[in-house]
């Protein structure tokens, strides 16, 4: 039996997991039309391979990497390419952004797949280009391309990998229902991407509130014999946090601007374990994922495995959506989420759920107050910051006093916002506070960029007008000396060639 | 000599005085000389916090100068580009009162980079003459284009251009830009006390 650490902090806010019937995957067909975004990840968008008029088939590479930092896109399933343009996405800012539109042909027709199934024989490096070349990026939210953290670097030796089923934001069940319905494809999964890492441990872990899942999870390391751990912690938001994680599970922490890798540890989201079994097993890219779509406002809730660029609009008329007025659609879960503003927007690869509460599950926030010091905040905090501080700081725009108190360290859990007896939207004060740092932290790189540049530019002007300066001496002096020696002056034989040339015109007319 | 130390006391106290100003202010002109400053330390800090578009809109002909005419004391609010988060930090810098951007020398705009309508150019080079960080790549009679990465958008390479086929067009667009904005300060302005309002009715 493990050791459990305690995380600072935390709250228990109403679960409400049941409401999507975890455990059990439904069908909602297919859509007529899918749109999938170029950057469903975190860094640069991918590049499209396709044009519009192209038939495609399912598995088929639509749009390559875009350097180390970046997925490839695949389609996933037949279809024609129907427009490659920008289109609403499901981002915060409501923006638009590239997307590759395929009119799905109903076939579902696949390219043929080469799996290895013989993974143990294969180099851990070929196997990490596959899985980045499979498209999978981290699948719990975050999207981060999951080959960039198998490749930790010779620097840091993985010892641990751990796979982080904690799932604990309220109504989210994606997890749950994925590690129920493919416990034996997450145990693979879990052995290869330890074979990647050349971690010597497994370690799963689980909330108390997935019985269910525990259970089939410990049946299937039983049955496949691996040594895997599989350990569960009491429920608490937000033990999910990779870092929150990570001490519960081991009682240690992950330095301050680090990552898990500085201690010898990977944390995986469970899809993409499966997802990464899929590639190489199978040789299947990312394509699907599981969605939970969830809340009142849905007379079916359910989990259902989803074609990545699915239009949100279509996944809530197949689960039954009454839209009321005022009627919000939330992509993610109900603390770290955001509101959508365009149901034509598609799910992505960090898609875990999609929610329509009715105006009485989740009312709408009310007026923040001024706050009054009241300290919940500081005690809810699970990265042990001060966020009344944080808050004060970031309207004051103070970024060295942000950075002084490890605004970097917030997770943006929302913990602090949910305590908050003043309704103060505090996680936006953050983020917006972190956006405006990196933003001058740009511009200061591109200042110090421009200013090189530009006395390399003044100092190369000035060196050619002193060299013109020194050929035209070089020159003058050279006439001089010839005038000197008694042979004729260069300057006073040119102009008594003009005066010459001129008087012979003048003859002429 | 010590014997006629201790005769004259008020001699040997004025010896000794001169002997250790003499010695400390020798070693203090060395110093002067040994540990010379280059340059103006305060106007490098400036600089450093100066947007480096080194457009002239501040009426120097680059940042470098500017923020040698701010150590010697002129105003902190005659740059345009870096605006107000400039002002600021300048403030900051030379703990003094921060103000508001002078309109004279123009107002805070987005940030832009230059863009040639290629099939206009006419291969002239003058803009790349002009350009104060060689972000312009071309040569004679062939066409110019702008390095989108290295330009400044400080717009000194517009006037030159005889065709005018150069744009300034927003730097920072789309969904990678993109951060989180402040939430509007949405408090009711609280007037009174509490136990004031009364205070209010009656009066």
């Amino acid at each position: 039996m493990r050791v459990l650490h305690d995380i600072h902090g935390g709250i228990h806010p109403p679960e409400r997991k049941g409401l999507s019937q975890p455990g059990k995957l439904a069908s909602l067909g297919l859509p007529p039309r899918l749109v999938i975004p170029l950057r469903q990840h975190l860094g640069a968008p991918a590049v499209p391979v396709v044009a519009p008029g192209d038939t495609v088939l399912g598995g088929q590479l639509l749009a390559e990497a875009n350097g180390v930092m970046s997925v490839p896109v695949h389609a996933p399933t037949s279809g024609t390419v129907r427009a490659i343009e920008s289109r609403p996405i499901a981002h915060a800012s409501g923006l638009e952004d590239i997307c590759i539109e395929i009119e799905t042909d109903g076939l579902d027709q696949w390219v043929a797949l080469t799996g290895t199934p013989q993974w143990q024989e294969c180099e851990p490096a070929a196997l990490a280009e596959r899985v980045r070349d499979a498209g999978i990026a981290g699948m719990g939210g975050a999207g981060f391309p999951t080959a960039v953290k198998l490749t930790p670097g010779p620097k840091r030796p993985i010892e641990l990998l751990l796979i982080n089923g904690t799932e604990c934001e309220p109504y989210i069940t994606a997890d749950d229902t994925l590690m129920q319905c493919f416990a034996d494809q997450l145990i693979e999964g879990a052995a290869i991407l330890a074979h990647i890492l050349g971690a010597g441990a497994i370690l799963i872990g689980i909330e108390d509130n997935k019985p269910e899942a525990i259970a089939r999870v410990q049946a299937a390391v039983t049955k496949a014999g691996a040594s895997i751990e599989v350990a569960s912690f009491p429920t608490k938001y937000p033990s999910g946090g990779e870092k929150q994680v990570i001490e519960i599970l081991t009682g240690q922490q992950v330095p301050s601007g680090g990552i898990p890798a500085d201690i010898g540890i990977v944390c995986l989201n469970p899809g993409t374990a499966v997802a990464v079994r899929e590639a190489i097993v199978d040789g299947k890219p990312l394509t699907h994922r599981i969605v939970t779509l969830t809340g009142e406002a849905l007379s079916q809730p359910c989990n259902t495995l989803a074609c990545l660029g699915t239009p949100i609009g279509y996944l809530l008329q197949s689960t039954g959506w009454t839209s009321e007025a005022q009627q919000r659609v939330i992509h993610g879960g109900p603390m770290m989420g955001f509101a959508v503003s365009n149901l034509a927007a598609p799910i992505t690869k960090i898609t875990n759920c999609l929610l329509a509460p009715t105006e009485a599950e989740l009312p709408l926030p009310e007026e923040p107050r001024p706050c009054i010091r009241c300290g919940h905040c500081a005690e809810a905090c699970p990265a042990s910051l001060l966020p009344q501080q944080l808050y004060w700081y970031a309207r004051a725009k103070d970024q060295e006093q942000l950075a002084e108190h490890r605004l970097f360290d917030c997770i943006e859990c929302g913990a602090c916002a949910y305590v908050c007896p003043s309704q103060i939207p505090l996680v936006q004060y953050y983020r917006a506070a972190k956006g405006q740092i990196r933003d001058s932290e740009q511009e200061r790189a591109r200042s110090d960029n421009s200013r090189a540049r530009f006395e390399a530019r003044e100092k190369r002007v000035a060196e050619e007008a002193a060299a013109r300066e020194e050929k035209r001496a070089a020159r003058k002096a050279a006439a001089q000396q010839q005038a000197d020696n008694g042979g004729v002056d260069p300057v006073q034989a040119a102009i008594a060639r003009a005066k010459a040339k001129k008087a012979q015109q003048d003859a002429q007319q | 000599m010590v014997q006629w130390l201790t005769n004259e006391p008020l001699l040997a106290a004025l010896a000794a005085l001169l002997l250790l100003g003499s010695g400390f202010g020798a070693l203090l002109g060395y110093a002067a000389i040994r540990f010379k400053v280059e340059g103006n330390p305060i106007s490098e800090q400036i600089n450093a916090l100066l947007p480096q578009t080194q457009c002239g809109q501040c009426g120097y002909p680059g940042c470098r100068p500017y923020s040698e005419a701010i150590a010697e004391g002129d105003a902190i609010n005659k740059c345009p580009p870096g605006g107000e988060e400039t002002i600021q930090a300048l403030a900051d810098l030379l703990d003094v009162e921060p103000q508001p951007l002078d309109a004279e020398h123009g107002v805070e705009k987005e940030p832009v980079v230059a863009w040639i309508r290629e099939a206009e150019c006419i291969g002239c080079t003058k803009c790349i003459q002009a350009c104060p960080v060689d972000a312009i790549l071309g040569a004679a009679k062939v066409m110019h284009t702008v390095i989108a990465d290295e330009c400044t958008g400080c717009d000194l390479c517009l006037e030159p251009c005889p065709v005018d086929c150069i744009d300034l067009i927003p730097r920072k667009q789309g969904i990678g830009y993109w951060h989180w904005p402040l939430p509007a300060d949405r408090f009711r302005p609280i007037e009174v006390i509490a136990t004031d309002a009364a205070a209010r009715t009656a009066a």
